[in-house]
C-alpha cells in the first residue's frame, strides 16, 4: 500500500453549497504532504471527512486502506488529529486534557509526552479556561504528537504559535518523518509548508488544482530576476517567456518563464552583467497563479 | 470628537469640552447602546410578551369568575389545596378578583421573571468578560465599572418597563387601577432584586454559567423558602419575609395594596448594588473571587463517560441538594395537610375518597409528581450536554481519537438518565422521610419511595426525546423544552381548554401510576420504558449517521 489517503472525486454538499467538488486527493506513505488553500477551500472539511466527521455526499475515500465512515474506531487507533479550532473543555487542566485524549487514543508515550511538553513550555497544571490561543494550540499538538500513530492529521497546526514554537514544531515534525510516519498538513501559511513539505497539493473552491512534489511545482512558475547591466539591451521584453519587463536605469526587472531563463540570461550578458539575483518561485507565486486570476486572494487581501 | 478641539470661551463652547465620563466609568453610554443593540429583539419580546400575558389573564379572570360567590368559591378551594398554596402562595381577599386571576403570576411568573433578569444582567456583565469581548472593548476608553453600570442600567430599566407596560395591560384587561400599579411595581421591584443578586454573583464566580447557576439556585431557594411561609398556619410565617417572592406576594395587589412592602426589595438593591461594585474594584478583569488554582498535571479521567461525570457531577449535586431539601419540607407539610382542608365538606368528601390515607396520599400524589416533571427538566437539560459539547467542539476533539459516536454519546445520555433516577430515589426517601416523621407513620417512606420511582420513566421518555431530537434535529435541541412545558400546560390546564383525550393521552406523565401504586401500574411503567428505549435507539440511529457540527 502506497497512499495512505485517497480520495477519488469526492463531492461534499452542504444543502445547495458544494463544499468539495469531485476531489481527487492523495497521500503517500511516509510523507510529509502539504494541503495548501485559503480560508473556505475546502481544507477543514476534507480533513473531517478523512476523520468520519462528515459523510461524503458522493465519490470515494479510504485512509490506511479503510473506509473513514465505517471503520472509525480500529482506523483511529491508527492516526492523530489536531482540529484547526482547538477548543478545550474550561475547568480541566492541560495536563487532564492531553491524558484523557492519550488514553481515548489508545495510549500515549508518557516519556515523549513529558519531553513535548518541555519543548512547547507548557505548564500543563493551568486551567484550560486561562490559556491563550498558542497554548490551547499545543495542549492539542503535544496530546497528538505524543501517540503512536501511523498518520498525523494536523489542520493549520502552528496557527497562534510564535516563531520559536514554530521552529519546535517543526523538528518534531521532521523527527517523526524519519521515524517514517506520514504527516497531512494543511495550511494557508505558505512557507510553512515550503519548510515541511515532501509534496504539496493546492485546493480551490473545493477541487485539488495542482499536486506533485515542490520540485516539480516550480517548473510550472516563473522565476523573479533582477540584474544590473552596462546598457539594457532592447526588445527583451520581445523574448520568449518573458514577463513584466521593467526597466529603470541600468537595472532590469523581469519574471521569467523556466524555458525563457536561458536566452533571456545571454542576452543580459551579452549586455555587459554585474549583479544578478533570481527568486526561486515561491508557493505565493503558485497561489497568486491559481488564485490570481479569480481574484479571490487578491480580493480577500485589499 | 470634536469637543476636545474647540476650546471656545462660549458657554456652549464650555459644555462640549466638559469631560463626559471619566474615569471608571468611562464609555458606559457606549456599552449601552452596543447592549440595545445585541438585544434589540429579545428586551421587546421580553416586555411585551409580560404585558400580553397579563393583559389576557385580567381579561379572561372576568369572564371565568363573573359574581363574587364563584370568585370566592375558588379563591376558598384554592386557600385549601396544600400543593397549589406551595406552588403559587395564598389569596388574601377571596373577593378579589385581581388576586384570584393573578394567582399564578405573583410568585411563578415572578420567579420566571427573576430568571430572565438573571441571564440579561450575567449575559452583559460576567458573560462579555468570559468571552474576551469586554476585553476587545476595554481596549478603547472603557472604565472599570462601566460594564456594571451599564448592565444594572438595561436590567433595571426592562424591569421597571415591564412592570409599568403590564400594570397599565391588568387595567386595560378590566382590573382596578391602584392594584394594578401595586402588581406591576411589584414584578419591577422583584427584578431590580434579582438582576442585583445576579450582579454580586458575577463578580464571585470566573464563569457565567457558574454566576448563572448561583443565581438561578438563590432564585430557587427564595422560592421554596415563601412556599414554606406560605403554608404556615397562620398566614405567612418569616419565611416568606426572608424572600424577595415572598415580598412580592405580600404586597397583597388587589387584596389591600401593602405598598411600603415593595420598599423591601429597593432595600436589598441598595445592599447588593454597592457590595458588587466593592468586589468588582478588588479584582483583575476576567478573574473571580478567588485566584485560579493550579490543577494536576496528570489527568485521571480514564474514558468519555469519566469526563461526562466529570462534566456534569457538580450540577447534579446541587440539583441533588435542592431534591433532598424541597422533598423534607414537602415531606413534613403532610401534618398540615389535614388542617388545610378545613371545611368540614372538604374532608367529608376526601374521606368519602378513601379515607384519611387518601389525604395525605393526594397530596403525596401531587407532590411526587411535580418533583417526577422537575427530574425530567434535569434529564432534558443533562441530555442536551450533548448538542453544547457538539457546538464548542469539543466533540471533535473526542472522536478524532478512537472514540466512536456511540460511545461519545451513550456518556451523557447515560449520565442523564442515571441522574434522573438518582433525583427521584432523592425524592422518594426525603418526602417519605420527612411525611413519616412528621405523622410519626413510617410506612410512608416506601409508600413514597415506589410513587417516586414510578415516575422514572416517564422522565426517562422526556431525557430520550433530548437524544432523538439531538440525533436529527441537532438545531432544535432547544424545542425539547418547549415540548416539556407544553406537556405540563396541557396536564394543567388541558381540561379547561376542552383538549381532546388522544392529546392529553400524549403526555407520559399522564401514564404513570399515582400512589398507592400497586402491580396494575407495571405494564404502563414498561411502555413508558420501552418508549424511552425506542426514542434513544432513534436518536442514536440519527447521531450515526448525520454530520458532525462545525
Amino acid at each position: 500500500m502506497s497512499n495512505v489517503v485517497e480520495m477519488t472525486g469526492v463531492v461534499k454538499r452542504f444543502g445547495t453549497v458544494a463544499a468539495l467538488d469531485g476531489l481527487d486527493f492523495q497521500v503517500a506513505a511516509g510523507e510529509v504532504h502539504g494541503f495548501l488553500g485559503p480560508n473556505g477551500a475546502g481544507k477543514s472539511t476534507t480533513l473531517r471527512l478523512l476523520l468520519g466527521m462528515l459523510r461524503a455526499t458522493s465519490g470515494s475515500a479510504r485512509v490506511l486502506g479503510l473506509d473513514p465512515w465505517h471503520d472509525v474506531a480500529t482506523l483511529h487507533r491508527r492516526l492523530a488529529y489536531v482540529p484547526g479550532d482547538v477548543a478545550l473543555w474550561p475547568n480541566l487542566t492541560g495536563g487532564e486534557v492531553i491524558d484523557l485524549l492519550g488514553r481515548l487514543q489508545g495510549g500515549q508515550d508518557r516519556a515523549r509526552r513529558d519531553r513535548l511538553l518541555q519543548t512547547f513550555d507548557l505548564d500543563p497544571t493551568k486551567k484550560s479556561r486561562t490559556y491563550s490561543k498558542g497554548n490551547r494550540q499545543k495542549v492539542a499538538l503535544v496530546a497528538a504528537l505524543a501517540t503512536d500513530a501511523e498518520l498525523f492529521l494536523l489542520d493549520e497546526p502552528t496557527s497562534g504559535l510564535d516563531p520559536l514554537m514554530e521552529d519546535a514544531f517543526r523538528g518534531c515534525v521532521r523527527e517523526l518523518r524519519d521515524q517514517g510516519r506520514t504527516i497531512l498538513l494543511s495550511s494557508h501559511i505558505l512557507s510553512e509548508a515550503e519548510a515541511l513539505s515532501d509534496r504539496v497539493s493546492i485546493i480551490r473552491a473545493g477541487r485539488v488544482v495542482e499536486s506533485g512534489p515542490l520540485a516539480q511545482l516550480r517548473h510550472l512558475t516563473r522565476t523573479s530576476v533582477t540584474a544590473d547591466v552596462a546598457s539594457v539591451p532592447p526588445g527583451l521584453d520581445l523574448l520568449p517567456g518573458v514577463h513584466d519587463v521593467v526597466v529603470t536605469d541600468h537595472r532590469v526587472s523581469a519574471q521569467v518563464d523556466p524555458a525563457g531563463l536561458a536566452p533571456f540570461l545571454q542576452a543580459l550578458t551579452a549586455a555587459g552583467l554585474h549583479a544578478l539575483t533570481s527568486q526561486p518561485p515561491t508557493l505565493e507565486d503558485l497561489f497568486l497563479r491559481h488564485y490570481g486570476p479569480a481574484g479571490s486572494l487578491e480580493t480577500a487581501r485589499r | 470628537m470634536t469637543g476636545t478641539l474647540d476650546r471656545g470661551d462660549s458657554p456652549a463652547g464650555r459644555t462640549r469640552t466638559r469631560p463626559a465620563m471619566t474615569g471608571t466609568l468611562a464609555g458606559t453610554g457606549v456599552l449601552v447602546r452596543l447592549a440595545l443593540r445585541r438585544d434589540r429583539w429579545l428586551l421587546p419580546l421580553w416586555i411585551l410578551g409580560f404585558a400580553l400575558i397579563a393583559y389576557s389573564t385580567a381579561a379572561a379572570g372576568a369572564e371565568l369568575y363573573p359574581d363574587e360567590p364563584s370568585r370566592v368559591a375558588a379563591a376558598t378551594a384554592l386557600n385549601a389545596t396544600a400543593s397549589m398554596v406551595a406552588l403559587f402562595g395564598r389569596i388574601y381577599d377571596p373577593a378579589s378578583l385581581g388576586a384570584l386571576s393573578l394567582i399564578k403570576y405573583t410568585a411563578f411568573m415572578t420567579a420566571i421573571l427573576a430568571v430572565l433578569m438573571v441571564i440579561l444582567t450575567i449575559r452583559h456583565t460576567r458573560g462579555d468578560e468570559e468571552s474576551g469581548r469586554l476585553e476587545l472593548l476595554g481596549g478603547g476608553r472603557l472604565g472599570r465599572d462601566a460594564p456594571l453600570v451599564s448592565a444594572l442600567a438595561i436590567s433595571f430599566a426592562t424591569s421597571i418597563l415591564t412592570g409599568l407596560l403590564s400594570a397599565a395591560a391588568l387595567s386595560l384587561g378590566g382590573l382596578p387601577g391602584p392594584g394594578s400599579l401595586a402588581f406591576g411595581l411589584g414584578w419591577a421591584a422583584t427584578g431590580m432584586a434579582y438582576s442585583a443578586v445576579a450582579a454580586l454573583a458575577a463578580q464571585l464566580t470566573a464563569s457565567a454559567r457558574a454566576a448563572t447557576g448561583l443565581s438561578i439556585g438563590v432564585i430557587a431557594v427564595t422560592y421554596g423558602m415563601r412556599a414554606v411561609g406560605d403554608l404556615a398556619e397562620p398566614g405567612p410565617s418569616v419565611w416568606s419575609w426572608l424572600s424577595p417572592i415572598g415580598w412580592n406576594q405580600q404586597v397583597r395587589a388587589y387584596a389591600g395594596d401593602h405598598w411600603w412592602v415593595l420598599s423591601l426589595p429597593l432595600a436589598l438593591c441598595a445592599v447588593l448594588v454597592p457590595a458588587a461594585f466593592v468586589l468588582r474594584a478588588q479584582r483583575d478583569l476576567g478573574a473571580g473571587l478567588r485566584d485560579e488554582r493550579p490543577g494536576p498535571a496528570r489527568g485521571q479521567l480514564s474514558g468519555v463517560l469519566g469526563l461526562a461525570v466529570r462534566l456534569q457531577y457538580r450540577v447534579l449535586l446541587a440539583w441533588c441538594v435542592a431534591f433532598v431539601l424541597f422533598g423534607v419540607v414537602i415531606g413534613s407539610l403532610v401534618g398540615n395537610v389535614a388542617d388545610f382542608l378545613s371545611s368540614p365538606g372538604a374532608q367529608d368528601l376526601m374521606r368519602a375518597l378513601g379515607g384519611p390515607r387518601a389525604l395525605t396520599d393526594a397530596f403525596l400524589a401531587a407532590e411526587i409528581s411535580i418533583m417526577g416533571v422537575i427530574a425530567a427538566a434535569y434529564g432534558i437539560s443533562a441530555a442536551n450536554h450533548l448538542r453544547s459539547e457538539e457546538t464548542a467542539g469539543h466533540t471533535e476533539a473526542l472522536l478524532g481519537t478512537a472514540t466512536t459516536r456511540l460511545r461519545w454519546a451513550s456518556s451523557h445520555y447515560a449520565v442523564a438518565l442515571a441522574g434522573v433516577a438518582l433525583l427521584q430515589l432523592l425524592t422518594g426517601l426525603s418526602i417519605g422521610i420527612g411525611a413519616a416523621s412528621a405523622v410519626n407513620d413510617g410506612e410512608l417512606v416506601p409508600r413514597s419511595l415506589v410513587a417516586a420511582l414510578a415516575q422514572i420513566p416517564a422522565a426517562w421518555v422526556l431525557t430520550s426525546a433530548a437524544l432523538a431530537v439531538f440525533g436529527w434535529l441537532p438545531r432544535l435541541t432547544g424545542a425539547v423544552w418547549v415540548l416539556l412545558l407544553g406537556l405540563i400546560a396541557l396536564g394543567e390546564f388541558g381540561v379547561l381548554w376542552n383538549a381532546p383525550e388522544w392529546l392529553m393521552e400524549l403526555s407520559p406523565f399522564r401514564h404513570t401510576p399515582l400512589l398507592p401504586v400497586d402491580a396494575e401500574g407495571i405494564p404502563a411503567l414498561a411502555a413508558l420504558t420501552i418508549t424511552a428505549a425506542l426514542l434513544g435507539a432513534l436518536g442514536y440511529a440519527g447521531w450515526r449517521r448525520r454530520d458532525l457540527a462545525a
